[in-house]
């Protein structure tokens, strides 16, 4: 147990299956204190059936799981204390005030009176909350909607909070202050473990795994990911980029291509020895304008081909 | 410790309870309005005296003895006199317009007949005629008892033999001398509308909470789910008791409904009766998905006690089947508990053959809606 004492969580084989379809699929987890982790997936990858699993909010069909030393879902109600949890969908009472809401969290998570005004007034400061106050919680716009469900779910200082989605209906203004306080909280030795579908937001966790059909098909941390990237990325630019792209499709080692504008990014497989001069070659004899440039991989490419390689049933 | 902490949250969920019901104005007004539109429903509207029919007389003898029996008949008040016609073919055209649902037929050899009755008693002719729309057997029942009318001897002329079958039993009416049918119906009420209010208010709440997103958000809580429950149910039970004051202080000021029982037999009774319908509404928002389905279940409870309860048709009348059936349901024994507190002052003591069964509903559903709502999403 001792190497495993500074991880908050540690999943082994996680699984679970509703009927047929299993949503989860033998998942292994390893989080450390103080860090953003992040699951990258898309919707129907399993992010929030593993997250519900580690609050013990589901039983999982197999495999183990140890939150905050605790076993889930056997001591889940002992852990709800030391977890904070922030839907996906806004989830606090549209009919009562920011205050209000804030008011009955505290209470819930039996906070003495004195510590709970304190502490409410102070989150209300520090999320700029402190013009709607006594407004109703329905009527917020989006980015406040946020601030008040992050304001509740750590408001009886969780050493664990989990994010489902967080950031889904804002924008991007609201997106980086958001994660300007994620980091505020870690900084203070918070542990956040956040699932989401975009790459701009994942590529700022210290951690990540991608998820797809409920398997964990790549982790690490997001720099580790891009660099170690199994697959060139090429990118052509050109007048024609929809017609390139139909020719392009038989070529021996294309993982997938994917129009950006005025651009065809290419990912191919590595071994592939000279991406460049297989893509020029197999473009040759047209009467297109192609620009071919070998590009460092972004988050996005590191995505897509793991997620191939997953439904080509591929093993790294 | 952890049990101060408990009532805590269950305090907190009671409280956030009332702060939203409060903001809710149409369920807030459903609290008020439900009970005071079905009073006056149950009360003006559905009333089961049939009195004041529309009557139209022909008298073809036209002598002193005949205009007696006219005006004695009208004194019973089951009808009003609105028309005198000539003929009994005129009569029978009003009755068939539909102008008058009674027609009285004073014969014109009415005053022999009348010596015929005075020697031969009984054994005699009837005196007159008496014409009814019987299409609506409420109006045969009401004219019923015009039957038993003495006719109209002199004073002191007659001989006692006539009235003779009246003077077998005197007949006394409890408790409700005047039959007014009010005084069964207001006492009914205070179930009828708490069946419909408490189920329904509970079961929306609940499924509200689950539709709105806001259950996920407490299921991750310290909250347990009994203490949820709880603490939901608390306000409703206050506002079951502003609901049965209501009816009962609406009934004493309207229809002249007695409370005889005192306030503690009624208020305890109510409270057993109230926590039993919060227990179904509780285990009805366990089984429905959304707010509308919710509704449904919830009227589909209900509509078999108002039918079978003895609200809307005698207990006794029914079947045997269905009052089996009807024994399962709470608002069947309430009706028993409350119509004999509040009519004939009887205390729990006295009633509780009803009581029991009430407090095991209670219970049971209570229990099942607590296993069935489980912190768990699977």
């Amino acid at each position: 147990m001792g190497a495993e004492s500074e991880s908050v969580v540690a999943a082994r084989g996680l699984t679970r299956r509703f009927g047929d379809l299993t949503a989860v699929d033998g998942v292994d987890l390893e989080i450390p204190r103080a860090s953003v982790y992040g699951f990258l997936g898309p919707n129907g990858s399993g992010k929030t059936t593993t997250i519900r699993m580690l609050c013990g909010l589901l039983e999982p069909s197999g495999g183990e799981a140890e939150v905050l030393g605790l076993r889930v879902p056997r001591q889940a109600e002992k852990l709800r204390r030391r977890i904070g949890y922030m839907t996906q969908r806004f989830s606090l009472f549209e009919d009562l005030s920011v205050r209000e809401n804030l008011e009955f969290l505290g209470e819930i998570h039996s906070l003495r009176s004195r510590r709970r005004r304190a502490r409410i007034a102070e989150l209300i400061e520090r999320y700029h909350l402190g013009e709607q106050r006594e407004q109703r919680a329905g009527t917020l716009s989006g980015g406040q909607k946020q601030r008040l469900a992050l304001a509740a779910s750590v408001l009886h200082e969780p050493e664990l909070l989990f994010l489902d989605e967080p950031t889904s209906a804002v924008d991007p203004e609201s997106r980086r202050d958001f994660w300007e306080a994620l980091f505020d909280l870690v900084d203070s030795g918070t542990t956040i473990l956040c699932s989401t579908h975009y790459m701009d937001e994942a590529e700022r966790c210290h951690l990540l795994a991608i998820l797809d059909h409920g398997r964990v098909v790549a982790n690490g941390s997001p720099r580790d990911l891009m660099s170690g990237l199994g697959a060139s990325v090429v990118e052509i630019e050109t007048d024609r980029p929809r017609r390139l792209r139909r020719r392009l499709s038989d070529l021996d080692g294309l993982i997938s291509a994917a129009q950006l504008g005025a651009r065809l990014r290419l990912l191919l497989s590595p071994e592939l020895s000279d991406p460049v001069a297989a893509v020029r070659s197999a473009l040759a004899g047209g009467d297109e304008q192609a620009c071919v440039a070998l590009v460092p991989p972004n988050l996005e490419d590191v995505f897509v081909a793991a997620t191939q390689e997953h439904e080509e049933g591929e093993p790294r | 410790m952890s049990l101060l902490d408990a009532l805590g949250r269950i305090a907190a969920v009671a409280r956030k309870e009332l702060r939203q019901l409060r903001r809710d104005r149409l369920t807030f007004g459903m609290v008020v309005g439900i009970p005071i539109l079905e009073l006056v429903l149950f009360g003006y509207a559905i009333n089961q005296d049939v009195r004041h029919l529309r009557a139209a007389v022909v008298d073809q003898a036209n002598t002193q003895a005949s205009r007696r029996l006219i005006a004695d008949a009208e004194a019973t008040q089951a009808f009003d006199l609105v028309a005198r016609v000539e003929s009994p073919a005129e009569l029978a055209d009003l009755m068939r317009q539909g102008r008058v649902s009674v027609g009285l037929v004073v014969p014109s050899d009415f005053e022999r007949r009348l010596d015929e009755r005075r020697r031969l008693g009984a054994k005699a002719r009837p005196l007159a005629q008496l014409l009814v729309d019987g299409a609506d057997p409420a109006n045969q029942a009401a004219v019923g008892g015009m039957l038993d009318l003495p006719p109209p001897f002199r004073s002191g002329l007659g001989p006692l033999g006539a009235t003779e079958r009246s003077t077998t039993f005197e007949l006394r009416a409890l408790y409700n001398p005047e039959g007014r049918s009010a005084v069964n119906v207001v006492p009914g009420l205070v179930g009828v509308i708490l069946t419909m209010t408490m189920v329904l208010f509970t079961s929306v709440a609940i499924v509200r909470e689950r539709e709105r997103g806001n259950l996920e958000l407490l299921i991750t809580t310290p909250l347990k789910s009994w203490e949820l429950m709880l603490g939901k149910i608390v306000p409703y039970i206050g506002m079951g008791l502003v609901q049965v004051g209501l009816i009962l202080g609406a009934g004493a000021l309207l229809f002249r409904v007695p409370v005889r029982g005192t306030p503690q037999q009624v208020v305890s009774a109510s409270l057993v009766f109230i926590t039993a319908a919060l227990a179904l509404g509780l285990f009805v928002s366990t089984l429905a998905r959304t707010q509308f389905q919710a509704f449904q279940l919830t009227f589909f409870t209900f509509l078999p006690q108002i039918l079978l309860s003895g609200f809307m048709f005698p207990f006794d009348a029914m079947p045997e089947p269905a009052r089996w059936i009807s024994e399962l349901m709470p608002l069947t024994h309430f009706l028993r508990v409350i119509r004999g507190i509040v009519l004939r002052g009887a205390t729990l003591a006295d009633v509780q053959r009803d009581v029991w069964p009430l407090a095991g509903f209670a219970v049971l559903m209570l229990l099942a809606a607590t296993l069935r709502f489980r912190k768990r999403l699977d």
